[in-house]
């Protein structure tokens, strides 16, 4: 048994065999061919660009019945790059004059073509995704594989690949694949969003899973806690059983849930609001009974699309998440990318260390006509409902001012050209650095809220990356620095009438909703699966209690203390809360 | 050499022409073009520098790697040379009907 830790991105929790994806290149042995032979060689390799050209226009007539024409296109190019009369010549010399197989020759000359490509500016060395894609659809067809393909499997596996590239996707049999884990890919991949668009379970970022794991191996999938469990023992197994059997009682319950309000038993109202990351995850908000979009994370926008995204895609996401949250209110947050992939391919010189460099709302001030492309689509969308906008990172007050007087500019740009948007939008900042918590009192004359980013003032308050797993450990949201500016913040807001939400992971985590209650907190925004366990347990106590527990958890010197202390509360006042 | 012959031999064009699309020769404006030049039967080559590419291979033509701004030269030999440069130049010049 094998226990691998991931980032899980789209809920649930399955048990099943595996089927591993196999992103390395095909073996293929260097055989030689005599003069004779080498005839039958181009013949083989004919048949084999007759046959991936079939493939590629069933996938693409597939794709475009699903996702539109405009993503199937990438299926055109490879079918010219199948017809391409260069490519099949070189490899036609390959195989005549070093008197090789066909399916050497092919891997000889993509590899060729792969170092050429990546060479390239990055625009066009991009495009090696595509060299690949073709020469495994050669090699395959070549090869004869009797392996199973993921269009036609028999029975119900979790799906294991290295990352999923949009062929293998498109190629998905969607009535027996229930769970996704790949050794790439973040909180935004292409994983995460074919996963939500299924509603199945997904970790991603496991790093070498697919080594790990041997295909039909059974695996455990759980989403909900970024685990991927490899050949589980009976007695791990018995355990997830249970929890899925859990899981689906809580949901029934918790469904009974939606209707009420999150009151506390003493009469105090909270607000629960939803994170999202794609518009259509508003509707799953309201479903889960939250009371609005607390955070919509707008970088799959930029990370989804080869280009930048136009004033126009913006404003459809938009408007479309405000559509869903039927008149709720629908908090939009500006660009908050860096120290990824995204920024770096763009920079010159890459970052020595990007996570306290170039990024955010750095990036986007740097950056004036994607900040305001971005502001403009909001502005205008925000006639269709209610909408308040969000800067992330913010750590000084310049900046702040800098992003509210460009949001001045765009007000103008948009009278002066005549067109319809909304002005009076509310204002508010991100505090997820210790800069902005300590300062909060002088945020607060200037912004018209505030939103807890603990995630981010976590990692700046300890100086910790959890995603090394050699400090890992040493993150924790308990610790006692990180709730002391947690409360002063909330404080500051009490003081200065600025609303105060916080949109964190320990939002969603039922063993800090006490402590948050206590220490004042009245509007949490979570990750729309959690919401209606958080409303139980608000629902579950008094305003008063949750406040002595806070006082008392802020006496602790240490976060081991801290994280027992409410763990062991928490089960005295709502028993059956984990 | 037959009259047929000797008149597609001499039937040689070339031209300039500066990429105006605002990615340059990506994927979609590469296969426009790699699709032009497949409906003429000539020859035809399509040039960044020193770097001469099939205009009708695309995984050729997207190694020019040609930017906004960037000057090709196309050349076509064989028969209607002289269409199939004026039909990839205004492809080309046309943006690709992007913005």
């Amino acid at each position: 048994m094998e226990i691998k830790k991931g980032i899980g991105v789209s809920p649930g929790v399955v048990i099943c065999r595996a089927f591993v994806l196999d992103t390395e290149e095909f073996p293929i042995p260097e055989r030689h061919v005599d003069a004779a032979a080498a005839k039958g060689e181009l013949e083989r390799l004919r048949q084999a660009v007759v046959d991936s050209k079939r493939d590629v226009v069933l996938l693409r007539d597939r794709m475009a019945d699903q996702i539109g024409d405009e993503t199937a296109a990438i299926f055109d190019f490879h079918l010219r790059m199948l017809d391409d009369k260069v490519m099949l010549r070189r490899v036609r010399d390959v195989v005549r004059d070093q008197g090789v197989t066909a399916e050497h020759a092919v891997a000889t000359v993509f590899r060729d073509y792969a170092k050429e490509y990546l060479n390239m500016p990055q625009f066009w060395a991009e495009r090696v995704k595509d060299v690949h894609d073709i020469q495994k659809r050669l090699l395959r067809n070549l090869i004869g594989q009797s392996r199973a393909t993921l269009d036609h499997l028999d029975r119900d596996v979790a799906l294991l690949a290295h990352d999923l590239t949009p062929s293998q996707t498109a190629s998905l049999d969607r009535s027996h694949v229930l769970g996704l884990a790949t050794d790439a890919g973040g909180r935004t991949s292409h994983t995460a969003i074919v996963a939500h668009a299924l509603g199945i379970p997904a970790v991603v970022g496991l790093k070498d899973v697919t080594l790990s794991v041997q295909p039909g191996q059974t695996v455990i999938i759980d989403g909900n806690r970024g685990v991927v469990v490899i050949d589980p023992d009976e007695a791990t197994i018995a355990e997830h059983r249970h929890y899925v059997r859990r899981l689906a009682e809580m949901e029934r319950q918790l469904v009974a849930l939606r209707d009420l309000p999150a009151v506390t038993r003493d009469g105090h109202e909270i607000t629960l609001m939803g994170n999202i990351e794609f518009p259509q995850e508003a509707a799953t908000v309201l479903e889960k009974g939250g009371a609005g979009i607390g955070l919509y994370r707008t970088e799959y926008l930029y990370l989804g699309s080869e280009s930048e995204p136009t004033e126009q895609q913006h404003y459809d996401a938009y408007c479309q998440a405000i559509a869903l949250a039927a008149g709720r209110p629908v908090v939009i947050r500006t660009l908050d990318l860096g120290a990824d992939k995204y920024t770096q391919d763009r920079a010159l010189v890459p970052e020595r260390n990007p996570m306290l460099g170039l990024r955010s709302i750095r990036y986007c001030l740097r950056n004036i006509p994607l900040f305001k492309t971005q502001i403009r689509a909001v502005l205008r969308a925000a006639l269709t409902g209610p909408v308040s906008l969000l800067f992330p990172l913010i750590t000084n007050l310049m900046e702040l001012r800098q992003a509210k007087m460009i949001v001045r500019d765009v007000i103008e740009d948009l009278e002066e050209e005549g067109v319809e948007f909304m002005a009076d939008v509310p204002i508010g900042m991100m505090v997820e650095v210790p800069s902005a918590a300590l300062m909060c009192d002088a945020f607060a004359r200037e912004v018209d809220f505030f939103s807890i980013g603990t995630n981010d003032l976590v990692q700046y308050t300890l100086a910790v990356d959890r995603g090394n797993e050699r400090v890992a450990s040493l993150y924790t949201a308990a610790h006692p620095a990180v709730l002391r500016l947690i409360k002063d913040v909330v404080r500051a807001g009490q003081r200065h009438d600025v609303s105060v939400s916080l949109c964190g992971e320990i939002a969603s985590d039922p063993e800090f909703t006490l402590l948050l209650l206590g220490l004042g907190l009245r509007v949490f925004s979570i990750a729309p699966p959690a919401i209606p366990e958080i409303k139980r347990i608000i629902r579950s106590v008094t305003l008063e209690q949750a406040m002595l527990i806070a006082r008392k958890a802020m006496t602790f010197d240490s976060d081991k203390q801290v994280t027992s202390y409410l763990r062991d509360q928490t089960r005295r006042l709502v028993p059956d809360a984990f | 050499m037959s009259w047929d012959e000797f008149v597609t031999s001499v039937d040689e064009y070339q031209d300039e022409v500066a990429v105006v699309n605002k990615y340059g020769l990506h994927a979609r404006p590469a296969l426009q073009l790699v699709d032009t030049a497949n409906r003429f039967d000539c020859n035809i080559t399509v040039a960044n520098g020193d770097t001469e590419m099939d205009a009708k291979s695309i995984m050729s033509v997207m190694q020019l790697a040609a930017t906004r701004g960037t000057r090709l030269r196309l050349r076509a030999r064989g028969p209607n040379a002289k269409e199939a440069v004026a039909a990839l130049k205004d492809l080309i010049n046309s943006g690709f009907g992007e913005e």
